[in-house]
């Protein structure tokens, strides 16, 4: 076994095991933090997909994590109100129902990664940084002028949504739920990754001529993987929604598609676990920082300039060493 | 571990000298203490820690948290502070957003709320609740107050203009509710705008004789420094938080004499707000703001329940804390049905004492003033 | 509306453009000669409005505050390119956008740390105050008007030094062969370090300026930087031409737009309806623009390399 298996398994150890030392110990807050973690690191999973595999630096992904949570807040609110979503041309009736809201939130995200890539996929490099964060800052604005759903203020849902068999409403019980989804999207990764879809994604970031060569087209595997992408993030923004029971523009801040890319540097760009480990670490950090100081951001800018200045590869980079690195 | 405050005015020998230790209601403070917005959030901690020290209570504990102005980090504090920490009571919340996102949880799960800052309209009228209460105002009533003045001084074409998100349009709602005039324009501007040029030209070409503008933070900053370089000498009328003490030095000249609405101000003669601005000045050296007198009303208000009250009793602590037996710092205050402030607005002008911009009453524009959303509430 | 207002308001979008420009000049120099993409460039705006609010408020000159301004954030340009930046050349993207999101953050709390959380006031100097009359009519804010003047000088002697001088021979030079230059014997660390600097200046000059009319405060560089990377891109990276046209280009769609719109939509929706749903779609204006653009010629206007 790789030392970068082992750490996965570590990794994988601790997320059952934490939260279930906090619910026996009654400390729910353990299982929040825990719970915000493994969200946080499922929407970066998603973001790794285009960015690790295919190299495709998007700095607009809180676009599909605001389209997932808007989804989940608009049905819901819809239920809560007894009001339906639309009556025209066909009647469509608010859900509180979890798995129907994921399809719905994966759906339309990947409707608009769609979109979106297949608009943005036509410049590279730091265009497509800058046409991504375009359409992210597109979304911000029209959510905080939407005045219907709440606009800035957003909207809360006041009991959370329900999963057939599971009380969502205790907390290791929603915490089991987003980690098997965290787990499922992370085993479709590892197979991605080694499906003739993934090597030839990865061809195309490193060699497109030789893709051509072979008659694959680029920009069709890059298509997929962003879409594929976005919908995943999408997916995450539902469940952090449902956490929070409350939606918001800030879900679509550019800020929060910088702290994705972030939790991926911290981990390890490309590896399985990297996006999983930055996201862990990012908010024991935050939880923790900010207990000690005001002015903790200086801190968390020393620490992340330290990570990039000194440690190639992130945490899996530093302890396994360079045995897949990124370019 | 946590940035926690616990206040133990008197020792441990204290408390073993009094005998009984009394009941302790822990207090969960979450406001914005880092970041853009910090400051109106280090001055409702301020007051509100400055009443809990003047109190001398030994059987109060406040845990304070940042929230950095992000709902969703609020809401993670909102529940770490009900599952972890057990607090009685939370508070400190300044934005209407982060209000929305935290409230309507936290009285579900039969804790207190008592608002030092944020109103919005949707917590006083349908989503009202029994244990929350706003200590502060509801977010139209200052705009009511503004437009209530415009009539007074016999504007009748009001130019208004307000951010494009919820508090602006409630702001403007507001504004139109009591005023009686016409309008001459009514913009919505992006955000977080900086940059007012455009407005300013369409306020020039529209004929009107007032300006009602909604703007806070640096947004207000921008604008009165543009409007007043921009030779356009339409009065201009707001509400008091773009005249606020936090904010007038850095706003300068461009502010002095301008008539602003707030249901606060440091020279109000009463004994509980020439104590107040004495001590915050004597503890803190600067003029108290707006906010520091909200948090420090909203700790009497508390302090005024737990003397007639213990929290354990849920019901008898809440109707202490609706009697409101409390000297506010603005003079007359109680709460109306929805738990929202009945008192009086009044209309402020900027001046200067010294080398410092402040505010000087010129008198009420509404007096016992309540919102008009109680009568949607059903409690 | 009239055609007073008309060009009132294309003075605004102009004036607007302009200050973009500032900002956008050094970030495109900073990504033509050296790669990078420094997310950094709005602390260095705000860098330079608070040594201007600082000095000015200490010694009462608007001119020192100015100096102040170009001086502080030079200096902090410089530090940090030789401090952190330097490191950053010979990584990829990925790297750099996490690093200068790193120095936003501590940039920012590190000058709320001095500065405290409130505002700080910088004014107009009194010379430049109140308005003027222009030909046709149009009254105008004076200071508006310096804004332009000093952001086309400022623009005018960019040119020049590019077009015209020993530096600008070396900054073009390093936009098209690194190595090369190195090999002829240019000092390149002192060239970045020298083209960095004065990137820095420029956004705290624009900071400083801009400043005097808004407010200057924690925070005030990030929503101008994301405007400047949409100007750059727009304009094509790399290309001081291209940023001076795209910083128009968003100036004036700004400005126009946020007219424009709630007119259009008052025409069939009610007016209250009207300026919001017209106001929303007007802050999305410019990323619409740059969608556009970018769709049509994916290197921007005058953009070459990729």
């Amino acid at each position: 076994m790789s030392r970068e298996s082992v750490i996965n398994w570590i990794v994988l150890a601790g997320l059952v095991a934490v939260p279930l030392w906090a619910h026996l110990s009654d400390e729910p807050f353990t299982i929040t933090l825990a719970t915000r973690a493994v969200i946080l690191a499922l929407a970066a999973v998603g973001l790794n997909i285009a960015l690790g595999i295919g190299g495709l630096v998007s700095l607009g992904h809180a676009a599909f994590f605001g389209i997932g949570g808007y989804t989940m807040g608009i049905l819901a609110h819809h239920a809560q109100t007894y009001t339906p979503v639309m009556e025209w041309p066909l009647l469509i009736e608010g859900t509180k129902s979890m798995p129907v809201i994921w399809g719905l939130s994966i759906l339309f995200s990947a409707l608009a990664a769609f979109l979106i890539g297949l608009l943005s996929l036509r410049t590279s490099g730091v265009y497509f940084i800058m046409i991504t964060l375009a359409f992210g800052q597109m979304f911000y604005y029209f959510a905080i002028s939407w005045a219907e759903y709440g606009g800035e203020d957003g909207l809360s849902i006041y009991v959370r949504n329900g999963f057939p068999g599971v009380n969502t409403l205790v907390p290791i019980q929603f915490y089991g739920l987003c980690l098997v989804a965290l787990l499922i999207v992370l085993g479709f990764n590892a197979a991605l990754a080694r499906a003739p879809f993934g090597l030839a994604l990865g061809a195309a970031r490193q060699v497109p001529a030789r893709v051509r060569a072979v008659g694959l087209d680029p920009y069709r595997l890059q298509l997929l993987a962003f879409t594929l992408s976005g919908a995943i993030t999408g997916l995450a923004g539902a469940l952090f929604a449902d956490l929070n029971r409350f939606v918001s523009p800030t879900m679509f801040s550019w800020q929060l598609s910088g702290e994705l890319i972030v939790f991926i540097i911290i981990g390890g760009v490309a590896r399985l676990f990297g996006p999983v480990i930055g996201a862990v670490l990012f908010v024991v950090l935050e939880h923790w920082l900010g207990g000690l100081s005001d002015y903790w951001h200086i801190y968390l800018g020393l620490m992340l300039l330290g990570i990039v200045l000194f440690g190639r590869g992130g945490v899996i980079g530093m302890v396994a060493g360079r045995e897949r690195s990124h370019d | 571990m946590t940035l926690i405050k616990t206040l133990m005015a008197g020792t441990a020998m204290a408390m073993a000298l009094a005998g009984a230790a009394a009941a302790e209601v822990k207090v969960g403070m979450i406001t914005t203490l880092s970041g853009g917005g910090a400051g109106l959030g280090i001055d409702v901690r301020d007051g509100f820690m400055l009443a809990v020290e003047m109190s001398g209570r030994d059987d109060l504990e406040v845990v304070i948290e940042d929230d950095q102005r992000k709902p969703d980090i609020a809401v993670q504090l909102a529940d770490k502070m009900v599952q972890s920490e057990k607090v009685d009571v939370l508070t400190g919340i300044i934005w209407s957003n982060l209000a929305m996102a935290v409230v309507p949880s936290v009285t579900a799960q039969g804790k207190f709320y008592l608002s030092p800052n944020a109103g919005p309209s949707a917590l006083a009228g349908r989503g009202c609740h029994e244990n929350y209460f706003n200590v502060a105002w509801q977010n139209d009533s200052l705009h009511e107050g503004g437009g209530a003045y415009a009539n007074e001084a016999g504007y009748t074409n009001s130019f208004i203009l307000a951010p494009n998100y919820p508090a602006g349009q409630d702001a403007l709602t507001g504004y139109k509710r009591t005023y009686e005039g016409d309008l001459a324009g009514e913009i919505y501007t992006k955000l977080g705008q900086t940059d007012y040029a455009a407005e300013i030209a369409q306020i020039r070409a529209s004929g009107a004789d007032s300006v009602y503008f909604f703007l806070p933070g640096g947004m207000g900053i921008s604008f009165l420094k543009q409007y007043a370089d921009s030779g356009v000498d339409i009065p201009v009328i707001g509400p008091a938080f773009s005249f606020d003490q936090g904010i007038l030095q850095a706003v300068g000249d461009a502010a002095l004499g301008v008539r602003n609405t707030s249901q606060w101000s440091k020279d109000l003669d009463n004994a509980a707000n020439v104590a107040f601005v004495a001590a915050f000045q004597e503890k803190y050296d600067r003029l108290p703001s707006l906010y520091a007198s909200q948090g420090y009303d909203t700790a009497n208000l508390l302090i005024s329940a737990m003397e007639m009250a213990d929290v354990s009793d849920p019901d008898a602590f809440r109707a202490a804390l609706k009697a409101a037996n409390f000297d506010s710092t603005r003079g007359e205050f109680t709460f109306g049905p929805n738990n929202h402030p009945i008192h009086t607005i009044y209309v402020r002008e900027v001046i200067k004492e010294g080398d410092v911009l402040t505010n000087k009453i010129v008198g009420p524009a509404l007096v016992a003033h309540s919102d008009v959303y109680s009568v949607d509430c059903k409690m | 509306m009239d055609l007073i207002l008309l060009a009132e308001q294309i003075l605004n979008g102009l004036q607007f453009g302009i200050m973009l420009f500032l900002m956008a000049a050094g970030l495109t120099l900073i990504f033509g000669v050296m790669g990078l993409i420094n997310l950094a460039h709005g602390s260095l705006y705000m860098i330079g409005a608070f040594c201007a609010a600082a000095v000015a408020g200490w010694t009462g000159s608007f001119t020192l505050g100015l100096i102040a301004a170009l001086a502080g954030a030079a200096a902090a340009g410089a530090l940090i390119e030789l401090v952190v930046i330097r490191r950053l050349y010979d990584k990829d993207h990925l790297d750099q956008v996490l690093a200068t999101f790193a120095l936003i953050l501590i940039a920012s709390e590190g000058t709320r740390w001095v500065f405290g959380s409130f505002p700080l006031f910088l004014d107009i100097p009194e010379a430049l105050s109140g308005p003027v009359m222009l030909p046709g009519g149009i009254q105008y804010p004076l200071y508006r008007l310096a804004l332009i003047g000093a952001g086309l000088g400022v623009a005018a002697g960019l040119f020049l030094l590019i077009a015209r001088t020993r530096i600008g021979i070396q900054i073009r030079a390093g936009e098209n062969d690194r190595e090369m230059i190195a090999a002829l014997g240019v000092d390149i660390d002192r060239l970045y370090t020298f083209v960095f600097a004065l990137g820095a200046a420029l956004a705290g000059l624009a900071g400083a300026l801009v400043g005097a009319i808004q407010s200057v405060q924690v925070g005030m560089g990030e929503p101008v930087l994301i405007l400047a990377f949409v100007v750059i891109v727009i304009g094509g990276i790399g290309s001081i031409k291209g940023a001076l046209v795209g910083a128009l280009l968003v100036g004036l769609t700004d400005t126009l737009g946020k007219i424009a719109l709630p007119g259009l939509f008052g025409l069939f929706l009610d007016p209250a309806q009207a300026t919001q749903v017209g106001s929303a779609l007007a802050s999305m204006a410019i990323y619409v623009l740059m969608a556009m653009v970018l769709i049509w010629r994916p290197t921007g206007l005058y953009g070459v390399r990729a």
